[in-house]
């Protein structure tokens, strides 16, 4: 990174901790859930858009990120933050299990067996053996968190900066993850399975790990979620989960870790937006998006951004070097 | 024993609706190794169409044929124009574009006849007429299953247009080569598939009620109905339709409880991947490098 | 006699790669053609190009009708019968189902029967073989069975590609009596692709020498053959 991009993204990351102070609760809220739809979907990102592994089941590991985060309050008064550790770990390891049996399907039949994860969630949530821990159809309410320190701001700016901070952490880590050994080796392998495998990648590693590590953010970003919204339950985690995850990452941008936050901008926004329309109007919207931006922007926003600026960069140029 | 004969023959009722729906998988699998995920909601679709029939007052049977037709055009239809433009891209914009699909399908549906849960007739009488240990909604649908199944046999079997299309399927470059439109058949494809579907979709209402979401549990027991079977393979695919709608009623009622039969289906399908790609009775899957 | 086929500043690439570089050649009604060349010089993408199974800028003339850029299927359809290397079996269908594929644009079920039994006569062999899976088929079979079924369409023109490949010496000999006999009775017109010069120059009347995308030498089959650098590089004196 150049210095004029770090200073660029310290001075984004300013602006976003001052969104709360400009805007009401209710918004600042669903900034909140912006933040964490975010860290979603740079996980999937990881895996699908980086590693070419396709998931349509990562609502799964988002409803086991929020439910763990749920039963460590719910039933060991765990306090909210304690809980992320745990949450990363689960889904670390849920993922990391489940990319095993996972490596040796390709392409469409990962996305058939993610699928099926992601449909039959909700009825495996709703298993009464797991209703002492669960609680079953039900689910979990659990309390909003206090600024802590007697902080002179409320608890849904609390929480923001929170999530904020999270946020801003996870992308760090991706950010290096993806520019290192590792990284590369997960876009070698998406590129040229087989000469990557050739070159001495531990394939087989390497994609499990990606799956765990994106199982990871996404579980985070689950917990994260929960409590935001104070409440889990197994309805609200159904396939249409993975679907606006899907949707979130494909509109951002494939294998863009800015697109991740363009993608989150969308999935929280435009429903909100389209919500006034008809109950069944975001979806709409999204199944629309989904084609228009297979068909003519598979770059996403994010790839449309870059070449804007790429384009604004040389007008610049040119026009420095004519006069 | 009563308990699970009756269990058994519920099973083959629904285990009959996953074989279409299985088979409408496999067909468009063999013809562009894809799997439609947005063919229970295409079904679906299709099932509402019925219910408007149904509703504005034309009998049953009328109302059935025409929506067969209908599918048949909305397939051809979405192949040509929807799929068509992606046919030869990587599988993640293919994958994305049929989850655009389902999605689409799936709101439209609702904002049309709201999510509101509807009730979707049976052909057959209330009172049971295949014996005590079936309602004759299962027994027909079994039946209908049964006729669906010899159309399309004989249809691939006998006449000139199918062995095309099996042609196209096959080896689409000599299949150019003696003059089939192979765009065409896989269009006619996707066609049989719908139609084939619709026919699920309207066996399967009565059942678990007409609903925007009702194909989803049904999809992924169809999936694995083809898998088990083996996903090139139509035979098997209804052979594994039976096969996972036994195992789920039999499973569901005396093993591990009705909560987790959707669990039956998702072991089914990772099981089977992982362990046997191929299913039953499919041809191992190579993949060129 | 009227030209069956001419071809002008025929040019074809695969991607960038750019294969041919501007052929000409005609061939008579009723004759049989063979294009000669090494190994890459291009016969087979000739062969493609006038099926138009790769892209092609250039004139091709069937009969007199333009048919270059026209689909696959279009061109089949006014009586082009391609022999692809590689024979294109069906391998999942059976014998006859191959050969019923064969005559698939054409209307009228008897003289499809007829035609059956037709090509059997030629090759009595498919007939004992006509329920079994066409991919079970010896090469010699398969290769009897795509010309077979390239018969079953009637074609007024064969491209056949290089049909001698792989087969046992005896059986090629077969095979060509029989295209020999096809040419003579039922007057249908064939390009032949060959890599065995010497058995396609006894076949042919006219032949073409095609070397890195271009034709470099023609004339009758024997002016072809008696020519030195032919003979040298070709034929192996």
């Amino acid at each position: 990174m150049s210095r004029r991009q770090i200073i660029l993204v310290a001075a984004l990351v300013l602006a976003a901790g001052a969104i709360p102070f400009l805007v009401s609760d209710y918004r600042t809220f669903q900034f909140t859930l912006t933040l964490v739809y975010a860290i979603a979907l740079l996980g999937l990102n990881l895996l699908t858009g980086y590693n070419g592994q396709i998931s349509l089941g990562h609502g799964a590991f988002y409803a086991i990120g929020a439910y763990t985060a749920a039963i460590l309050m719910d039933q060991y008064g765990m306090p909210y933050w304690a809980t992320l550790p745990f949450a990363a770990l689960v889904c670390l390891v849920a993922g990391f299990l489940f990319g095993l049996p996972a490596l040796r399907l390709e392409g469409l039949y990962l996305a058939l067996a993610t699928f099926a994860l992601g449909v039959s969630l909700p009825a495996l949530l709703k298993y009464h053996h797991l209703e002492k821990w669960t609680g079953g159809v039900q689910g979990i309410v659990i309390n909003k968190p206090d600024p802590p320190f007697g902080l002179p701001i409320n608890p849904d700016q609390w929480l923001y900066l929170f999530t904020l901070a999270v946020a801003v952490l996870m992308f760090v880590l991706a950010w290096n993850l993806l520019r290192g050994r590792i990284g590369r080796a997960m876009i070698a392998i998406r590129d040229q399975h087989i000469a990557a495998e050739a070159m001495g990648i531990n394939t087989a590693m390497v994609k499990s790990l990606a799956f765990g590590v994106s199982a990871m953010y996404t579980g985070v970003a689950g917990a994260l979620g929960a409590i935001a919204i104070q409440y889990v339950a197994p309805d609200s985690f159904n396939i249409f989960v993975s679907i606006v995850f899907l949707v979130g990452i494909v509109i951002g941008g494939l294998a863009s870790i800015s697109g991740a936050i363009y993608g989150a901008l969308f999935i929280q926004f435009v429903p909100n937006i389209a919500d006034e329309i008809s109950r069944a109007a975001p979806w709409a919207i999204f199944g629309v998006f989904l084609l228009v931006f297979v068909y003519l922007m598979p770059m996403g926003v994010a790839g449309a951004v870059r070449m804007a600026l790429a384009r604004l960069a040389r007008k610049a140029q040119n026009r420095s070097q004519s006069t | 024993m009563d308990a699970f004969l009756h269990q058994v023959l519920a099973g083959l009722a629904t285990g009959g609706i996953y074989a279409s729906l299985a088979l409408a998988l496999v067909m468009i699998y063999q013809a562009t190794h894809l799997v439609n995920f947005a063919q229970g909601e295409m079904a679906m679709f299709a099932t509402y169409f019925a219910w408007s029939l149904i509703n504005a007052g034309m009998p049953y049977w009328p109302a059935f044929l025409l929506t067969v037709v209908f599918a048949f055009v909305l397939g051809v239809v979405i192949e040509r124009v929807i799929i068509r433009p992606v046919e030869n891209s990587p599988v993640l914009v293919i994958v994305v574009v049929f989850i655009a699909l389902l999605v689409i399908l799936n709101s439209v549906t609702g904002w049309v006849f709201s999510y509101t849960i509807k009730t979707f007739p049976s052909p057959f009488p209330a009172e049971p007429i295949f014996g005590q240990y079936i309602t004759s909604h299962g027994g027909g649908a079994i039946g209908v299953t049964l006729v669906v199944l010899l159309l399309l046999y004989a249809f691939f079997r006998f006449t000139p247009l199918g062995l095309a299309m099996r042609a196209a399927a096959q080896n689409p470059e000599s299949a150019r080569l003696v003059g089939i439109r192979v765009g065409w058949m896989l269009a006619l494809g996707w066609g049989l598939a719908a139609a084939i579907g619709s026919v699920a979709g309207m066996m399967v209402a009565p059942i678990v009620f007409l609903d925007p979401n009702m194909m989803g549990g049904v999809l992924l027991y169809a999936f694995a109905a083809a898998l088990v079977g083996g996903i090139d393979n139509p035979g098997g695919a209804v052979f594994g339709g039976f096969l996972v709608g036994v195992l789920e009623n039999v499973l569901g009622a005396f093993v591990i409880g009705n909560e987790l039969k959707l669990a039956v289906a998702l072991v089914l399908i990772i099981g089977v991947l992982v362990v046997k790609p191929s299913g039953i009775f499919g041809k191992v899957m190579v993949t060129r490098v | 006699m009227a030209a069956i086929l001419e071809v002008s500043n025929l040019h074809a690439a695969y991607g960038p790669t750019r294969v041919l570089h501007g052929i000409e050649f005609a061939m008579e009604d009723g004759t049989i053609t063979t294009l000669l060349g090494a190994n890459g010089a291009g016969k087979t993408t000739t062969l493609r190009a006038l099926c138009g199974m790769v892209k092609t800028q250039g004139e091709v003339k069937f009969a007199g009708e333009r048919i270059d850029g026209k689909a696959t299927e279009d061109i089949v359809r006014k009586g082009i019968a391609h022999v692809p290397d590689g024979r294109g079996t069906f391998v999942n269908l059976t014998t006859e189902e191959n050969l019923r594929l064969g005559a698939y644009t054409r209307r009228g079920r008897d003289a499809v029967e007829s035609d059956l039994e037709r090509v059997y006569g030629y090759f009595p062999r498919l007939q004992e073989r006509r329920e079994q899976q066409a991919g079970t088929l010896s090469g010699g079979e398969q290769q009897m069975l795509a010309v077979s079924r390239a018969l079953m369409l009637r074609p007024k023109l064969m491209l056949l590609d290089e049909p001698s490949f792989g087969l046992a010496p005896l059986i090629v000999r077969e095979l060509f009596e029989i295209l020999r006999t096809v040419n003579a009775k039922e007057k249908v017109s064939m390009l032949v692709v060959e890599q065995n010069a010497a058995m396609a120059l006894d076949l042919a009347d006219h032949a073409y020498l095609i070397e890195t995308g271009r034709v470099v030498l023609s004339g009758t089959a024997d002016q072809i053959k008696s020519n030195d650098a032919v003979q040298r590089s070709y034929l192996g004196y």
